[in-house]
């Protein structure tokens, strides 16, 4: 044994190195993204969201990965003696300082007992009720019992040592202690050694086993989880980064090799919990979108790929390795499968890039989309309306063309707040608070243009990028600062998008807006007698991607006296209407309306108005609610709630 | 064989206002867009490069500043591209047009033969609809208006067969090689330019013809050749209709106003 143990470990530490060297090095074939700006920051978020497991624990099973992953970092150390103490017997915590010694064992034994606990839970869990259907795969159920296995053969192992006397800090392992008397109870006495120094082997041979098996297993996050947080995007990932346009080029990517390595290191850390599908709008209401899978199908294109030619297939198309082309465009990209993420893995960049690829290099996309990038690039607006048109919400009004100097803020009304007959209605009742409010403002009139959100997260970046320089350029020209926009898609691509064209504005959305001004107590709302009840809806592109969550809803409380009525899914984990990634400007075909479903919800909270505080979510709700018969119930933008109550 | 689409790049009429003191379009800041129906007969050129391997060339006639829609020509895809550019053409109607298309074709077919001439039904600016066949009696070509399909090319028998889309019928009809065929927009769905093909056709080779390439008798192009003349355009008045209630501030209000005059004035089929 003396010889046989080394040679067996050696092996299989150079085995365990080489298959993390394999698998690891396939990463290298993305792009070049920089992530170590704010190395301090990096290090305080690891800490908190992979050590300290913040996003693991907002769901109840994840307390039970907390437990098994705290056990697991303890027993570390227990395992690592394991390993060199049977060579190098110096090399042994028996030799620290007394009361060390017995804490490292008494938490030893305890660690393990948790530990063992944990995987009996998950087991259970996965059996009565897991995560999701496919969830219940051979390998899960394998990586739980070799975790039992080698829980138990460590009780043994200790507990026999226990009865036999050799080791006699007993007392501070109670569960090894417990296994001595069970063992010597069934009369296993006169075989302690035996029974000593096979348990060593069991869990010798588990725990190498286990390691080897890492590299090939959904268990891979157990190396790059710690690392994927770590390099993760600090900004909320709301905004995509732009292209260069030079001939030549490749634009988007339909193959690992165009991934960033990120992108590629992401799909090795997926734990495959299942929390982003259970979040996804596409998955609740029968896409082919699955976020968990889209990650999957970058992971099995990645291993097919050969790293040594650097040649990968496609990545967009059919099967395991490939991504549907409608998944594609199913997503909305409301972002709640990156807020689930306990992993941080970004799944919206990789659907932005794959769209890019289709739209610049394919020019391939769902038929309705023809006309309205036309739309956009001739008209700069997704109608196709006359721009002269833009205008004509304020024939009747009397609104300030914006000047430098004359007016503090721009309102940019946005093409729906300009061209949609109901969000005209909108945009008066928000010109009306603000007038009340003494607001000083003006407006772009027939001049403004599309701010080109859509096209971008469409995957069209040529096409943004055109649009973006129009806007950035018509803007400096104005001198514009301050912005108000009544859209949070407007508010995402002014605030987040154009600062890549080197514009900082300081962009607030209404919501924002009105809420300070009653703080300021310039806006002094007369309160109904609070009869209306009204159920707060979150838009994904001003809560979840801009963390706008509490404006409106102190708004609502002003403006009706009494807190808004809740969705169960609200704040982060608010479901998408419907309408975002460009899907407003897409038909449904597939599965059911995803508006319906948020419908459903709304209705079923008794509530009489669905405040909205996005063109888009107003549209989605208006479409969804002609859908359940008999309905009262009303949706009002944030603006019009607000307008009836001064 | 070339499959030649002939293009026009026209003001985008939806944002054209008349001046209403001169009577003339303002055009002033109005963007340039090729002639929507011209987007279907190009799209069917590069159909038939695609699939009968003629080869698609885009033909224009206009000012230096239709280099544009040339050039998103080029980004779908035609082989060659050909501006027709001349003061002498300036001021053209359609029959100084045709003469001017028809020998920019002639020109053509001196280094390859024509196959098929396509152009959209009409313009939106001009509305004639009498280019296209002008070029085809020109040139003796098969006249072929209206097609919303075609079913079937010979190029070894020169012969071609498509479907007309009339008022209340189709006629399926044949015909002879070279044709002039003129195209409504069910004929197909004009492809989109990959960025890759836009950003190489920034530099794409684009021929410019003028009067000294065609030669042209200069009283039979541009003002001179046209005996049209335009002496007034306007708007039509409305003389019926009327905007009742305030559909905005009062949307059900102005319902029950327009049910109201509806059933007063006894105009509801019941
Ligand atoms: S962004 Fe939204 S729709 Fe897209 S995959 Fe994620 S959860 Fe699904
Ligand atoms: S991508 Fe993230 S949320 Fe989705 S299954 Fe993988 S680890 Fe879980």
């Amino acid at each position: 044994m003396q010889i046989v143990f080394p040679v067996i470990l050696t092996l299989s530490l150079i085995f365990f190195a080489f298959s993390c060297y394999r698998r690891l090095s396939l990463v290298t074939m993305g792009t070049w993204t920089g992530r170590m700006d704010r190395p301090f920051q990096r290090i305080a978020d690891t800490l908190v969201y992979a050590i300290g497991q913040k996003r693991v624990m907002k769901r109840v099973f994840g307390l039970n990965h907390v437990v098994i992953f705290w056990a697991f970092l303890v027993l570390v150390l227990a395992n690592g003696e394991f390993l060199v103490q049977k060579m190098v017997p110096s090399l042994s915590f028996a030799n620290l300082p007394g009361p060390l010694y017995l804490l490292l064992l008494f938490s030893f034994d305890i660690c393990s007992l948790a530990a063992l606990v944990a995987v009996g839970v998950a087991a259970l869990r996965r059996a009565v009720s897991p995560p999701f259907e496919e969830a219940r795969t051979v390998e899960a159920y394998f990586i739980l019992s070799m975790i039992a296995v080698l829980m138990v053969a460590y009780f043994v192992m200790h507990g026999a040592e226990i009865a036999l006397g050799s080791q006699p800090a007993g007392l501070y392992a109670p569960v090894s202690l417990m296994t001595a008397k069970i063992l010597l109870s069934a009369g296993m006495g006169t075989h302690l050694a035996t029974v000593a120094a096979f348990a060593w082997w069991i869990h010798a041979v588990a725990l190498l086993s286990f390691m080897n098996f890492l590299p090939y297993s959904k268990h891979m996050h157990i190396l790059t989880a710690i690392p994927n947080v770590f390099f993760r995007s600090i900004e909320k990932p709301n905004t995509q980064p732009r292209e260069e346009f030079v001939p030549y080029g490749v634009f988007g990517a339909d193959s690992v090799e165009k991934l960033s390595w990120k992108d590629l290191l992401d799909s090795f850390s997926c734990t495959e919990c299942g929390r982003c599908q259970d979040s996804c709008p596409g998955v609740a209401t029968g896409k082919a979108l699955n976020p968990r899978l889209l990650v999957h199908s970058i992971k099995m294109n990645l291993l097919a790929a050969n790293s040594r030619t650097g040649t990968a297939g496609s990545l967009i198309g059919t099967g395991e390795e490939r991504v549907k082309e409608e998944a594609l465009w199913n997503c909305t990209s409301c972002g709640a499968c990156m807020e689930a993420c306990p992993v941080f893995i970004e799944h919206l960049p990789k659907v932005v890039k794959m769209r890019r690829h289709l739209v610049e290099m394919e020019a391939k996309f769902p038929e309705e989309l023809l006309n309205l990038f036309e739309n956009m690039e001739q008209r700069s607006n997704p109608w196709g309306m006359a721009p002269s048109e833009r205008s004509k919400w304020s024939a009747n009004l009397d609104v300030m063309p914006f000047e430098q100097g004359q007016a503090e803020y721009l309102l940019f009304v946005g093409c729906a707040g300009a061209f949609d007959a109901r969000s005209k209605q909108v945009t008066v009742a928000l010109t009306k608070v603000l007038d009340a409010a003494g607001v000083s403002y003006g407006v772009l009139g027939k001049e403004e243009k599309c701010c080109g959100e859509s096209v971008r997260r469409l995957g069209n970046e040529y096409l943004f990028e055109k649009m973006a320089l129009e806007s950035v350029q018509q803007f400096q020209s104005k001198g514009v600062q301050k912005v108000i926009t009544q859209c949070p898609h407007c508010f995402n691509t002014l605030k987040n998008d154009f600062r890549q064209y080197g514009l900082e504005l300081q962009v607030v959305h209404h919501s924002e807006l009105i809420d300070d001004l009653m703080k300021q107590g310039k806006l002094k709302p007369v309160q109904s007698t609070g009869e209306e009840r009204v159920v707060v809806h979150d838009s994904c592109y001003l809560g979840r991607h801009n963390g706008v969550f509490d404006a409106p809803r102190e708004v609502i409380r002003q403006a009706t006296g009494a807190a808004p009525v809740e969705f169960g899914r609200k704040g982060e984990n608010a479901f998408c209407c419907g309408a975002g990634g460009g899907r407003m400007w897409l038909e449904e075909h597939e599965g059911t309306p995803i508006n319906v479903n948020r419908v459903k919800e709304a209705v079923a909270t008794n509530a009489s108005t669905v405040c909205v505080s996005c063109p888009f979510c107003m549209t989605m709700f208006e479409d969804g609610l002609k859908a359940i018969d008999g309905t009262t119930v009303r949706v009002k933008d944030i603006a019009e709630v607000v307008a009836e109550a001064i | 064989m070339l499959a030649i689409a002939c293009i026009k790049q026209v003001p985008d009429t939806t944002q054209v206002q008349i001046d209403p003191v001169t009577n003339t379009l303002i055009r002033d800041g109005i963007p340039f867009i090729i002639n929507p129906y011209d987007a279907h007969a190009l799209e069917e050129s590069l159909r038939l490069k695609d699939s009968h391997g003629f080869k698609a060339v885009a033909l224009s006639m206009g000012p230096p500043n239709a280099e544009a829609t040339l050039r998103k020509a080029i980004a779908l895809g035609v082989d060659r591209a050909v501006l027709l550019s001349d003061r002498v053409f300036g001021g053209a109607d359609t029959l100084s047009t045709s003469n001017v298309l028809s020998a920019a074709i002639k020109k053509l077919s001196e280094s390859d033969e024509i196959g098929i001439v396509f152009c959209g039904k009409q313009t939106i600016d001009g509305d004639t609809a009498q280019v296209g066949p002008g070029i085809a009696v020109r040139l003796g070509f098969s006249q072929l208006t209206l097609v919303d399909r075609i079913l079937a090319i010979d190029t070894e028998a020169k012969t071609i067969r498509v479907r007309r889309k009339l008022e209340g019928r189709y006629e399926i009809v044949e015909a002879r090689l070279p044709a002039m065929i003129t195209v409504v927009r069910e004929l197909n769905r004009p492809r989109y330019p990959t960025v890759p093909m836009r950003l190489r056709s920034v530099n794409g080779e684009l021929e410019v013809w003028g009067n000294s390439e065609l030669k042209l008798d200069t009283a039979t192009v541009g003002l001179k050749g046209s005996p049209t003349c335009v002496s007034r355009i306007f708007s039509p008045e409305r003389t019926k209709g009327e905007i009742l209630g305030d559909g905005m501030g009062d949307p059900i209000g102005a319902a029950h106003l327009l049910l109201d005059r509806l059933i007063g004035g006894d105009l509801l089929a019941v």
